[in-house]
């Protein structure tokens, strides 16, 4: 699961106000590097919570990858920002696309129920008893 | 998107066909069984292409903050006629019980991609016959998509349906021949390299 997925995932379960962002637990993560998009993030950009994908990357273990308010557009537009290692692109692209958590759980701050993560997938099934009318 | 993904062969099929897009397009696959989720993951990886793979009923706990984010739904749903009861069964039966006229996931499927579907998005959904392919396009034509049958084919044992749903607002100057002329979706489809994995007739 990578961290644009967990960015636009919930608890839907009973008991959840709000159930987002969930908590992060990492306990196996790797990277794996794809070529970034400029257009992509351009555009997904204004749809992230961008505390939740920073709090993330806090729960990895990488408090310096993303700053604490997110890059502009034009940032993200300039000449040569997908090429600029460290870069405000790259670190958005790297966190939010090349980051994949294999094993953890996603934790719901209103109830503390737990989403287990397994092998990259996380497991949002709802117990009956858990569903919402 | 794909909800329902089961094998992962259908949004493997997709992300092996928009590769040559290139790296801006993002690939989410759901499952409600769970072997379903672990095989689409190992289909995926064997093709070299990834998606991010939930375990989830349709789309339960992304419905808010994907809202009108997503392009293309693919969905090939458990569209076959059952008993009620069988739609609760845990394992394989969740891939194709559909309850009374194999109607009643599809019709919780509906308004969830209504929720996830972007201004230009595409829905494209399988059905049978039976599931009266035409009260779903009336159904989505009352809130507010065009539609189209795309491809009709029929086995033995069914009679097959792909249907096309996307905003009426966004069909073009004129939206009545755009929902009744496939030409500039197949000259769209004629370009990509893999054509071997669609009908002639799509």
């Amino acid at each position: 699961m990578r961290l644009l997925t967990h960015n636009m995932l919930a608890s839907n379960a009973r008991g959840a106000v709000t159930g987002y962002p969930l908590k992060l637990q990492v306990v196996k993560w790797s990277t794996k590097e794809v070529e970034p998009n400029a257009d992509f993030l351009r555009g997904i950009l204004p749809k992230l919570d961008w505390p939740a994908l920073v709090a993330a990357t806090h729960a990895l273990g990488l408090p310096e990858l993303l700053p604490e308010t997110p890059p502009t557009d034009a940032e993200l537009s300039a000449e040569g920002a997908a090429e600029e290692e460290g870069g405000p692109l790259r670190r958005l692209h790297r966190a939010l696309l090349e980051i994949h958590i294999e094993e953890g759980t996603l934790v719901c701050p209103d109830t503390e129920r737990c989403f287990p993560i397994s092998r990259g997938v996380p497991n949002m099934l709802l117990h009956e008893d858990e569903v919402r009318n | 998107m794909e909800i329902g993904c089961g094998s992962g062969y259908v949004i493997t099929s997709l992300a092996i066909m928009l590769r040559q897009l290139g790296s801006g397009t993002q690939y989410l696959a759901t499952d409600i069984n769970q072997h379903a989720v672990e095989t689409t993951q190992g289909t995926l990886e064997a093709h070299g292409v990834h998606a991010d793979v939930i375990a989830t009923d349709i789309v339960s706990g992304l419905e808010k903050h994907l809202h009108g984010l997503v392009d293309v739904v693919v969905v090939n749903p458990p569209y076959v006629p059952t008993p009620e009861e069988e739609i609760e069964c845990k394992g394989i039966a969740s891939s194709w019980a559909g309850g009374l006229n194999g109607r009643q996931v599809i019709d919780r499927i509906l308004p969830a991609v209504h929720e996830l579907l972007s201004e230009r998005g595409w829905l494209y959904m399988i059905t049978l016959e039976d599931n009266d392919p035409l009260d779903i396009c009336h159904l989505m034509n009352e809130k507010g998509y065009a539609s189209r049958v795309l491809l009709k084919r029929c086995t033995e044992e069914e009679s097959l349906y792909v249907l096309k749903f996307w905003h009426e607002a966004t069909a073009g100057t004129n939206s009545s021949h755009a929902a009744k002329s496939p030409r500039s979706e197949s000259s769209w489809l004629s370009q990509l390299p893999f054509r071997s994995l669609w009908h002639k007739n799509a």
